[in-house]
């Protein structure tokens, strides 16, 4: 009795479909376009980074993140969480952003989940791209 | 050696003031025969004096030079002179410069500047050729030949025709990954003028070149680089000992090049990480140069530092004092035929060195 509620089901969203003229897709699939699409809006962000990395107005004094770190080097995205021995804890990446934002930039931290952060974030790990993960390595 | 500077007698001067182990000038010793001919001087490079706004400077980038002049000052014995290898200022303004050359006027010991890119993009030099005088020239100490060098200059067209204000021209030079810099160089018209300054020189003579981009090519990405380094190069060969010491890149640096001794002086501001950290992009660190210790940012002075230079037979020794690290001395090995670190070369290194 169930199987057949299913059966029928199935049946009226295949005949919607059809009805509407669209192509059955499955969750998993994707496009060439879509790739592309999600890729731009990526490097979109990683571009904010970029421009956020090399800021005045990031922090209140004028320094930049580049100043320190060129090409985002020397900021070890790949080993992040792990413990930071100034700090005391584990950290994350951008827990140690707003360290330097607090610190050498004289400024406000931003919020963990602000476009913001996730810019710096983004560029800061494509700067990186390739390097192997190394969570927790000083 | 036994009429070398000393070291320990400098840092028991300096201890009685604060507690230190390190400095962030270069001082130099040029050792010869004679001990009386010996001298030191002291080399400050790269404070990068940043303007805020009114009155207001980054306190991180003051608090480094005014250390490092402070130190200088401290001095036992008293440097002949103390050279500053460029960058004084951030974006080459007056406020800045006013500012740097006002800390820099404390100095008890005659001062001989270096240009370096922040300090020339805005007005092309003309301020601080106002402070400070001509922007290459050279002079006789004590039977060594000295040339200073503007190794920042860079294509007529990338200077003059392509940004539309000056300020703008000095925030594309001043970022060091920005892809819209331009390579160093030091240009036909300083060639020429070096030539005909060397040539009045006797080959035998001890000849220090002090230039703010290295003269040599390690990394073109960030400017580590310097286009004619193999024309300047060429102009220095028939010397039986030339030793280039370069600001620019905050971080120890040494290599040899046939006759040519290479050394880069410490940063008072901020230190850089080495190319070998930028994973996208080949880098040509010399293979002598054994990295300083990765930059602990807690620390705010930590991997800026300074150097004594001993010019012992007319090659250069450098004792790198680095605030809240280990001390480092690179020196001309004349077995080797080139600088090597005194403690590191055959050492292995411990973790805490590596940067990645």
């Amino acid at each position: 009795m169930k199987k057949a509620v299913i059966t029928s089901s199935v049946a009226a969203v295949v005949g919607l479909m059809l009805t509407l003229g669209a192509t059955p897709v499955r969750a998993d699939e994707f496009t060439k376009q879509d790739v592309e699409r999600w890729n731009a809006q990526f490097m979109q962000v990683v571009q904010k980074g970029r421009e956020l990395w090399t800021d005045p107005k990031l922090g209140k004094n004028g320094v930049v993140c580049a100043q320190c770190h060129p090409n985002a080097a020397n900021s070890h995205p790949e080993t992040y969480p792990k413990f930071q021995k100034q700090i005391g804890r584990v950290v994350t990446l951008p827990e140690m952003i707003n360290w330097c934002i607090r610190n050498p930039l004289e400024g406000q931290p931003l919020p963990v989940d602000s476009p913001e952060m996730t810019a710096l974030v983004a560029y800061a790990t494509y700067e990186r791209r390739g390097v192997k993960l190394e969570p927790g390595k000083h | 050696m036994s009429n070398s500077y000393s070291r320990r007698g400098f840092l028991k001067t300096a201890g009685s003031v604060a507690a230190i182990g390190a400095l962030p000038v270069t001082l130099v010793e040029l050792a010869f025969a004679k001990p009386a001919q010996n001298f030191t001087f002291a080399y400050i490079s790269d404070a990068h004096i940043q303007h805020i706004r009114a009155a207001k400077f980054v306190n991180n980038w003051d608090r480094g030079l005014i250390r490092a002049v402070a130190e200088t000052n401290l001095m036992s014995p008293k440097p002949d002179f103390v050279m500053f290898g460029g960058d004084l200022a951030q974006l080459a303004t007056k406020p800045e410069l006013d500012h740097g050359a006002a800390m820099l006027a404390k100095l008890n010991a005659p001062l001989r500047m270096v240009m370096g890119e922040h300090d020339y993009y805005l007005d092309l030099g003309e301020y601080w050729s106002k402070l400070f005088g001509p922007q290459f020239y050279s002079f006789d100490h004590k039977d060594v030949h000295f040339v200073v060098l503007n190794s920042i200059l860079t294509f007529d067209d990338w200077t003059h025709n392509r940004w539309p204000t000056p300020q703008q021209r000095m925030l594309e030079m001043a970022g060091l990954d920005n892809p819209n810099g331009s390579p160093f160089m030091v240009g036909e018209k300083q060639r020429d003028w070096l030539a005909k300054d060397l040539a009045k020189v006797k080959k035998d003579t001890p000849v220090v070149v002090f230039s703010h981009s290295p003269l040599q090519k390690i990394y073109k990405g960030w400017n580590f680089w310097t286009e004619d380094a193999e024309q300047v190069q060429a102009l220095l060969k028939p010397f039986d000992k030339v030793n280039v010491v370069y600001g620019h890149v905050h971080q120890i640096q040494y290599n040899q090049i046939d006759n040519i001794s290479f050394n880069s002086v410490m940063a008072t501001a901020w230190p850089w990480p080495y190319p070998q950290s930028y994973a996208q992009a080949e880098q040509y660190l010399p293979k002598l140069t054994i990295p300083m210790n990765r930059a602990d940012p807690f620390f705010e002075r930590d991997a800026t530092g300074w150097q004594m230079i001993n010019v012992n037979t007319g090659r250069v020794d450098l004792v790198y004092n680095l605030y809240n690290n280990m001390s480092r001395t690179v020196g001309f090995d004349p077995k080797l035929g080139h600088p090597v670190d005194r403690q590191l070369q055959s050492v292995a290194l411990e973790p805490n060195r590596t940067h990645y």
